[in-house]
């Protein structure tokens, strides 16, 4: 059963990727995409791979479909076809294929417990993690504690990319004269059933990111999956009830300390074990008790994590959502100048600066 | 018997070559982001199924299960997947500001007006001789 789910989900993903290849449509590309993501998580979840697979549901089938939609709303929803390297691509495609499957021969059999890969660490980590960190889930003992200097580093990653974003979109945000524009550009959806399904979903959304977060010791969790849940929550909220409603509950500024105050947070934790006297990320000097120091140590971390991946998510889908707003009011003000009086209210929807995009 | 002992890393493979494919030949950069993308899921892919253990369950202790999938390619991918959607952001809002900058996301247009640039501001060069000179 486990295996036919596994081929199954294997094949579905092949033809979803074929088929983004193929088509020309990105708004369609885009929208398998998101597919892509979901089948994606659904094949981790069969692996046993159960946070990664929350992860990816929350990334994959959410943030990154939304980002790309944003994206193609301010740059243009047609691809032209353009085949001028294909048969090159197509040779080269075909000739590292063929080489990666015969180097495949010396893979060890799918699924088998004597592999190389189970040998090493992974041993250690499931016999010795509940007396040495005892906790039960080992990814989070293996992410926070075993692997606490990893971690950090990707949270610096995930907080730099964060600066790179806004550092490439933020100066048009902020132009004068804009602002006179923005209350002429109805921002809110219109669509009552929407509106009214958001509200009544966003509370148990961001109920359940805050449960992840402090039960990821004990089940699938962690700062990083409660993150991602929680700057979806917080995403909708701000796509059904306009920006403004949004960073009414949290400034854009707000979101810029807190994604900083994250990678502090965890950066702190370090030092202070420094500090004690241990070496760097070592909980244990935390409190007198190793174990209960682990204990502190990770909820702490975790939560730093959790910190910054919400806030950089939520202000990265700001950018991108202020960029489309200053793209509709440049329209706006070049429509108001053609027809002076009495210009009818626009829909703002992305689906309808999509097709302006792509004119 | 080498048909299903195999054949997530031959799917693997096939994803990773789709998408490598993509960013080759593809002129459009949204769509070579989006390939890039599926290159980078086909590696979780590998990750997750070399990890993965006949029989094993979800690495969280409970009493009386001795046999679980190795946890430590799940906490690679986890923290790679929430870096991998922040990368994608820059290169997203990269790619919105090269709209913006040349009008045009097709690799073939930006390239055209890089040599109109390039060709212009040679010919300027050559018109006024008192800064070849320089």
């Amino acid at each position: 059963m486990e295996l036919l789910l596994d081929i199954a989900l294997l094949a579905l993903l092949l033809v979803t990727a074929i088929s983004i290849a193929w088509i020309k449509d990105l708004f369609a590309a885009a929208m398998l995409a998101g597919i892509y993501g979901l089948l994606s998580a659904g094949f981790f979840m069969t692996m046993g791979a159960v946070d990664v697979a929350f992860t990816e549901a929350a990334v994959g089938a959410g943030i990154s479909p939304l980002l790309i939609l944003l994206t193609l709303a301010l740059c243009g929803r047609y691809q032209r076809p353009d085949r001028n390297r294909a048969r090159l691509a197509t040779a080269l495609v075909i000739t590292v294929g063929a080489l990666l499957i015969s180097a495949t021969t010396d893979m060890p059999f799918f699924g088998d417990a004597n592999a190389p890969a189970h040998v090493h660490v992974a041993p250690h980590y499931i016999h010795q993690s509940m007396s040495e960190i005892g906790i039960p889930n080992i990814v989070t003992s293996v992410l926070a504690s075993y692997r606490g200097f990893d971690t950090f580093g990707e949270v610096v990653v995930i907080f730099t990319a964060g600066l790179g974003v806004l550092s490439l979109l933020m100066e048009t945000s902020a132009q004068p004269g804009r602002a006179i524009v923005h209350t002429q550009v109805e921002q809110q959806s219109r669509d009552i059933v929407l509106r009214v399904v958001a509200k009544v979903l966003i509370a148990p959304i961001m109920l359940y990111a805050l449960y992840v977060q402090f039960h990821g010791e004990y089940g699938p969790g962690g700062g990083f999956q409660a993150g991602v849940i929680f700057a979806v929550g917080f995403i909708l909220y701000s796509m059904v009830f306009g920006l403004d409603a949004a960073r009414r509950v949290a400034s854009h500024g707000l979101v810029q300390v807190l994604s900083a105050t994250g990678v502090l947070i965890f950066g702190c934790t370090g030092l202070l074990s420094f500090a004690s006297g241990k070496n760097f990320l070592d909980y244990s000097a935390l409190a007198g008790n190793s174990v209960t120091g682990q204990h502190i140590g990770i909820i702490v971390i975790e939560l730093g994590v959790g910190i910054t991946v919400a806030s950089v998510m939520i202000m990265i889908a700001y950018l991108f959502t202020g960029q489309l707003r200053n793209r509709e009011a440049e329209l706006a003000t070049d429509r108001h100048q053609e027809i002076p009086a009495g210009a009818p209210a626009r829909s703002t929807s992305t689906m309808h600066s999509l097709e302006q995009g792509a004119g | 018997m080498l048909l299903t002992s195999h054949y997530n890393y031959w799917v693997v493979i096939a994803l990773m070559m789709i998408g490598l494919y993509m960013v080759i030949a593809q002129g459009n950069l949204v769509k070579k982001i989006i390939g890039l993308n599926i290159f980078q899921t086909s590696v979780f892919i590998f990750y997750i199924s070399v990890g993965k253990v006949d029989g094993g369950h979800a690495p969280i202790l409970t009493e009386g299960e001795s046999l679980y999938s190795n946890p430590l390619p799940h906490v690679l991918i986890l923290t790679a997947i929430v870096v991998g959607i922040a990368t994608t952001a820059l290169a997203l809002a990269l790619t919105i500001r090269i709209k913006r900058a040349y009008g045009s996301i097709e690799e073939r247009d930006i390239q055209a007006a890089e040599e109109l640039q390039e060709r212009a501001s040679s010919q300027m060069y050559a018109r006024t001789p008192a800064r070849k000179e320089q």
